[in-house]
């Protein structure tokens, strides 16, 4: 409190048509003490009466709104789709380039191996001639990359649950994102029916299957998840359509309300037992 | 039971239903302007079909906590005076918004309601608080948000049973929710609202 603003009302030194000033101090300012804000800004003379008052605030209150949303939004789920598919990428230029690197290194090592303990290795080295060097500072390309890809993945691990809090509860960070990805949104994947996301990323499988003579997919991209990939042969198909239809009500949750739910971890996880226990009989 | 003014009981495709007059959310049950108050989506709604003394009596300055995507926020705004609806999720706060737009009385905002110093300069002194925050620490916001009620002013509150232990038994976490609500109001009525919503306690408490 200061002698500007004596009480930390909103409209403290605004002028009436200034929205986005007024937008700003409703969402800056701060108050322990509510007042008769509506009185108070007619009886200093902000604004000729209450009901300029209110539209004022109306204005305000829906600008300031309005602007949190549309930022939030921006940073949400596009960018998620980007950051994933980004880390794939990384991943399979460092596969390819560390192959190519093992291939050549092999001309002059014979220590030479095809992995990431040998990329590190050999980008430390002294090279030892202008062909060597060239290794060299391929390989530090290629750690550094690796690196990247890192720094995505735990992009990815933190995004993943601002964006989709329970998908990502019951699916994992990167699956959840995964999905999201293949979707193409969050929106269009709350959208989907179940099973059309149990089957997301097995569009091969499935066309083959539609076009006639192959079996229906049993599951896309949830293969991921050990629900699924642990459950018995037999019943992988039920796991992945339970897991499936807990999956699309939980993207439902986070598209439409945004709420985090508990309950729909334990619901999965007895659904899932039930059916891994099937397998044990 | 007495409705508040400007809540009514008409006939909207052919079943007879609570109702506020306004601006219609997308493609919700009219009737002559008037729009259907579905108890199933709005735990209020629910209050008042079950018959609760809510104490609401129309034109009374409400604060509205949790107001999610402004279901149950707008049919307070049909009838209320000015309604500061808060809302901590942005995503659901896009469908709050359009719903506001058309209120001219309706004001969004974007606020924890864990946190009211952060719209304490905005919020005036109210007649009523609506509280449905899926929190844990229910009866906590409550009490927080005390200070923003008039003398004799209400609460008009449910409790998440799950919000706060999804493994507890309900009534236990009601119970705890009531003992920690006392040490700031005076519960003057309480209700379960099945069949509408599974495990959530209505609450009716006076400042005291």
């Amino acid at each position: 409190m200061n002698a500007r603003n004596p009480t930390g009302a909103w409209f403290e030194g605004l002028e009436p048509d200034d929205v986005d000033g007024a937008a700003e101090a409703v969402r800056d300012g701060r108050a322990t003490t509510p007042r008769e804000w509506a009185a108070e800004a007619v009886d200093a003379g902000v604004v000729p009466d209450e009901e300029a008052y209110y539209e004022w605030l109306h204005e305000a209150t829906l600008a300031a709104a309005t602007a949190a949303v549309a930022t939030y939004e921006r940073a949400d789920d596009q960018q998620l789709i980007h950051a994933i598919r980004a880390l794939d990428d990384c991943q399979r230029v460092v596969n390819e380039l560390t192959e190519r690197l093992g291939e050549w290194a092999g001309t002059h090592d014979p220590e030479a191996r095809v992995d990431t303990g040998y990329v590190r290795s050999l980008a430390e080295r002294d090279p030892e001639s202008p062909a060597e060097r060239r290794l060299v500072t391929f390989a530090g390309r290629i750690v550094a990359l690796e690196d990247e890809t890192r720094e995505l993945r735990a992009f990815v691990e933190r995004s993943a649950p601002e964006v989709a809090p329970n998908l990502s509860a019951l699916a994992g960070a990167e699956l959840a994102a995964r999905l999201i990805s293949l979707a193409g949104g969050l929106e269009p994947l709350a959208k989907k029916p179940s099973g059309t996301v149990q089957v997301l990323g097995a569009e091969q499988s499935l066309f083959a299957h539609l076009a006639g003579g192959a079996p229906s997919p049993k599951h896309g991209v949830i293969y991921l998840h050990e629900g699924v990939r642990r459950a018995p042969p037999d019943h992988r198909g039920s796991a992945a359509r339970a897991l499936a239809g807990k999956l699309s009500i939980a993207a439902r949750v986070d598209h439409y309300s945004g709420e985090r739910r508990p309950e729909l971890d334990q619901e999965l996880e007895r659904r899932l037992e039930r059916i891994h226990a099937r397998g044990r009989e | 039971m007495t409705l508040p003014d400007g809540v009514e009981r008409r006939r909207i495709e052919g079943e007879s239903v609570l109702s506020t007059r306004g601006e219609p959310i997308s493609d919700e049950p009219t009737a002559d302007g008037w729009r259907r108050w579905d108890p199933h989506r709005s735990k209020l709604g629910a209050m008042l079909e079950l018959g609760m003394e809510t104490g609401l009596r129309g034109g009374e300055t409400a604060l509205y906590l949790g107001a999610a995507a402004g279901t149950t926020a707008s049919h307070v705004a049909d009838f209320a005076g000015p309604t500061y609806a808060v809302e901590f999720a942005p995503r659901p706060a896009r469908e709050l918004c359009t719903v506001a737009a058309s209120r001219p009385n309706l004001f969004v905002l974007l606020k924890d309601a864990r946190d009211p110093a952060s719209y304490g300069h905005v919020v005036e002194p109210v007649d009523v608080v609506v509280q449905d925050v899926a929190t844990r620490g229910q009866a906590r916001v409550a009490l927080e948000n005390r200070v923003f009620l008039r003398e004799e002013g209400r609460l008009l509150a449910v409790i998440k049973a799950r919000s706060e232990d999804v493994t507890a038994d309900p009534e236990q976490v009601f119970e705890e929710a009531l003992a920690e609500l006392r040490d700031g109001y005076e519960i003057i009525e309480t209700a379960r609202l099945e069949p509408y919503h599974d495990d959530h306690l209505a609450v009716i408490a006076q400042r005291r």
